[in-house]
């Protein structure tokens, strides 16, 4: 390979490294809410499935490291690890398995750290930031390696408690997860 | 031949209840005469099972022998009931006259059987539909450890912060108060204790920044009568004049208040998940408090009163009469909830009036119940974070280089942050002088971190990883000698004895294992007897009773969970050890013995 044609490969290579941490730097404020159709189910009257409809905001949290790296933060800050552990669960479900009770897309994620569900999982509408909620789904996503591995975060200095995001086996979502006991 | 029969059995039982009044005499050699629960406290046995710790003592013995070490190897099911919920069942089945009452984990349902019929069957259910928002605040699964009989009532707590009251015969509910509130993160498990006319409850939710108390409320009308917090300033401790701690540490004003950083005492823990006892002579309720939150100790230097230790208090006025604290600036989440057994027993030649506490921080006290003062605390499992208790003082002592840090792994602590033993409650037997203890042997590794508090979520501060302790076995079942503080013998398990247990005047001895054995040992000798396979793993209370047929059944729930089982009953991931506070990492294989349930098994002779 050429001296030329290696240093354009290297340009190349960090511009792909700008691409991974590109961001905006206003973000929208605590009071505006993104909106998203999605469906917290995959059954819907007819052979087309639930009717969607996603602006592609989702990938953007997901595919960006930046995103990804604090996301991963605010799940210790906002005490999601109380709860659900690095993953693995606690009072509430696993978050690194398959299985989904309200859906496993960014989006689903979303709304359920905006609106709570049911049996126990606390309602942050107000109390975070629309876009750290995305940083946030973007981060549990990553838990079970459903983002690409070039933006998951890495390991943990703490106590080492599972692999690493980005090295976690891809764990694409299936509908299910743990019946509410009643 | 059916009435001789009948007359055959109650000349057993009268028999029994003898047994369980005449002090057995003493072993050769043994100091002094067998130490025995004060009588107002346990009165004659009755045949019945009507609150979970059977009696004020908090014995958990049982006059009936009718099972004895001979024939329990015949032990049959005679019955069996679905809770309808699977998840951990910690509840004790108590039974009344002719009716047994089994409650369930959340949503709380309480049944009641009818034992005078074939089959047990079902004579009424009551729901108290509790908020199911609260599943989210309940730290360590949605256990319930029971409930109570008093007076025509059955007295319970749901989950989500009620007391309720029901009557016993036709299941409406008589009154329901609502004493916590799951947004602040408290939620309620324990079993209530109910003393003359009032029933004392505590609050859960040391994980999630919980300031702790305990209430009495009413048995009539259900109106709390008195508060009394673990911190704060004394007025609201209900600390005043008749205040007398045995140890100067624990004297002074609002300790509650200056044992920590500014204002920390609002979210300081000290929670009354556990168990009470009431001694009727001194009119003292004995109970203990829960760890100081958050775990990282660093967040709040001083000795963090009053967690983590135990009250007692005057149970008219709610008065603290004493308080000694078990484990002072709590390092490690050993709550001091424990059961008290309450004994008079001779000490250096004197009488004296003691309770008896296996605790957390892996030791065996006998207390003054009178006074608060410490007679002895000997070890009972592996303890490498402190090298004992100093009886002048009263004070742990720590090892330095086992206290957990901030950013760094601190590593093999024992016991565990659930202890050397955790709240499933131990029995005495006055035949044999001997507690019988059903315990975990376990340590972990800890990293501190920085905790936020977030009312309603969690505040803890700490990754943790249980590992099995020394000899790899996780569980362990002993009697303990409790005049000699030593142990005589001891069954292990390989997984932690999460159940209680009861011991008999036929000198047997039930527990159950995780894996769902539901076990019968010689009470002297801890030869295991007798054993059955339940569906599920085992982590309730066993109770014993007369049925109206004048026979004596054992009662058990099957149904895995707990801390210790949350890997299990919330579907957790093993890949990540600190799931479930670090006990994920010690209990991946749970998973391939045993599945979740919910089931009553009662047996008996054939
Ligand atoms: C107080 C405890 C608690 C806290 C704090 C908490 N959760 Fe939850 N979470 C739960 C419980 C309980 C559920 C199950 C709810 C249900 O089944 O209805 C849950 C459910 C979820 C789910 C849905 C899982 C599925 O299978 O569909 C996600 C995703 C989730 N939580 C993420 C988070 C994030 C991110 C945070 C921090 C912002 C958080 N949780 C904070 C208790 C908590």
């Amino acid at each position: 390979m050429s001296a030329l044609a290696r240093l354009l490969l290297l340009v190349l290579l960090a511009f792909a490294g700008c691409q991974r941490e590109e961001r905006s730097f206003r973000a929208d404020p605590v009071a505006t809410e993104s909106i998203e159709k999605v469906a917290l189910v995959p059954l819907s009257p007819g052979p087309s499935g639930p009717v969607t409809d996603t602006s592609g905001k989702g990938k953007e949290y997901e595919n960006n490291a930046y995103h990804l790296a604090q996301g991963k933060t605010l799940y210790k800050w906002m005490n999601c690890n109380g709860c659900h552990a690095n993953g693995g669960g606690g009072s509430g479900p696993a978050l690194i398995d398959d299985l989904w009770i309200y859906g496993g897309s960014i989006e689903n994620i979303v709304q359920t750290i905006r609106e709570g569900r049911p049996n126990g999982m606390p309602s942050f509408r107000g109390k975070i930031p629309d876009d750290q909620i995305w940083q946030i789904a973007g981060f549990v996503r990553s838990m079970s390696g459903n983002v690409p591995k070039d933006a998951a975060p890495g390991r943990d200095d703490a106590l080492h408690p599972r692999p690493a995001e980005n090295r976690t086996p891809e764990f694409p979502p299936v509908s299910g997860g743990a019946p509410p006991p009643r | 031949m059916r009435s001789a029969k009948i007359a055959f059995a109650s000349l057993v039982a009268l028999f029994a209840s003898f047994a369980c009044l005449t002090l057995a005499p003493a072993q050769p050699g043994s100091p002094g005469p067998m130490p025995a629960p004060p009588a107002s406290a346990a009165p004659a046995e009755d045949g019945q099972w009507t609150m979970p710790a059977k009696n004020h003592a908090s014995t958990r013995y049982s006059g009936l022998a009718e099972i004895t070490t001979e024939n329990v190897k015949n032990l049959q099911v005679a019955f069996t009931f679905s809770t309808g919920v699977n998840r951990g069942q910690e509840a004790a089945p108590i039974v009344v006259g002719s009716t047994m009452y089994v409650l369930s984990p959340y949503p709380n349902i309480l049944y009641a059987l009818d034992l005078a019929k074939p089959g047990a069957p079902l004579k009424w259910q009551y729901n108290p539909k509790p908020e199911a928002a609260a599943q989210g605040v309940a730290c360590c699964d949605v256990v319930n450890r029971g409930p109570t009989f008093s007076g025509g009532k059955i007295f319970y707590n749901t989950l989500d912060g009620n007391v309720v009251a029901v009557d016993a015969e036709s299941g409406q509910e008589a009154w329901k108060t609502k004493v916590g509130n799951i947004n602040i993160g408290e939620t309620m498990t324990m079993a209530p204790l109910v003393a003359k006319d009032k029933v004392l409850v505590g609050n859960s939710g040391g994980e999630y920044g919980v300031r702790g108390w305990l209430k009495a409320l009413d048995a009539n009308s259900g109106k709390v009568v008195w508060t009394a917090y673990s911190t704060g300033p004394d007025k609201e401790v209900l600390i005043g004049a008749s205040y007398k701690p045995f140890y100067d540490s624990d004297k002074g004003q609002d300790l509650g208040v200056k044992t920590w950083p500014p204002d920390a005492w609002q979210q300081g823990g000290g929670t009354v998940w556990g168990w009470i006892s009431y001694d009727p002579d001194l009119n003292l309720v004995y109970y203990g408090t829960g760890n100081p939150g958050p775990w990282n100790s660093d967040q709040r230097p001083g000795d963090n009163k009053f967690t983590s230790g135990i009250f007692a208090r005057d149970l008219d006025t709610g008065e603290a009469r004493w308080f000694y604290q078990f484990s002072p600036h709590d390092l490690y989440d050993w709550d001091g909830v424990n059961e008290q057994i309450l004994l008079d027993m001779e000490w250096n030649g004197q009488p004296r009036k003691v309770l008896v506490r296996p605790e957390r921080n892996g030791y065996v006290y006998v207390i003054d119940r009178v006074t608060g003062e410490v007679l002895s605390a000997n070890v009972f499992g592996p303890v490498n974070t402190s090298t004992g208790v100093d009886l002048k003082t009263g004070r742990l002592q720590y090892v330095e280089a086992k206290k957990p840090q901030m950013g760094r792994v601190v590593r093999d602590i024992c016991p565990t942050a659930s202890g050397a033993k955790d709240w499933n409650p131990s029995a005495y037997s006055p035949r044999t002088g001997w507690l019988y203890l059903p315990h975990a042997n376990l340590c972990m590794d800890v990293e501190h971190s920085s905790a936020n508090y977030i009312a309603g979520t969690p505040y803890v501060g700490a990754e943790v990883r249980f590992k099995p302790g020394p000899g790899g076995h996780r569980g362990v079942f002993q009697a303990w000698d409790v005049r000699q503080g030593k142990t005589v013998w001891s069954s292990t398990e390989n997984f932690p004895v999460w159940s209680g247990t009861v011991v008999t005047a036929g000198d047997v001895v039930f527990y159950g294992t995780m894996e769902g054995w539901f076990k019968a040992l010689h009470a002297r000798t801890g030869e295991l007897l007798w054993q059955f396979k339940t569906s599920s793993g085992i982590i309730g209370q066993p109770t014993t009773y007369r049925g109206p047929d004048g026979r004596q059944y054992v009662a058990i729930l099957s149904g895995v969970g707990g801390w210790a089982g949350a890997v299990v009953a919330g579907d957790l991931d093993v890949r990540d050890g600190t799931a479930a506070l670090g006990f994920v990492n010690v209990m991946r294989d749970l998973k391939d013995v045993t599945t979740k349930g919910g089931t009553l098994y009662v047996f008996r002779l054939p």
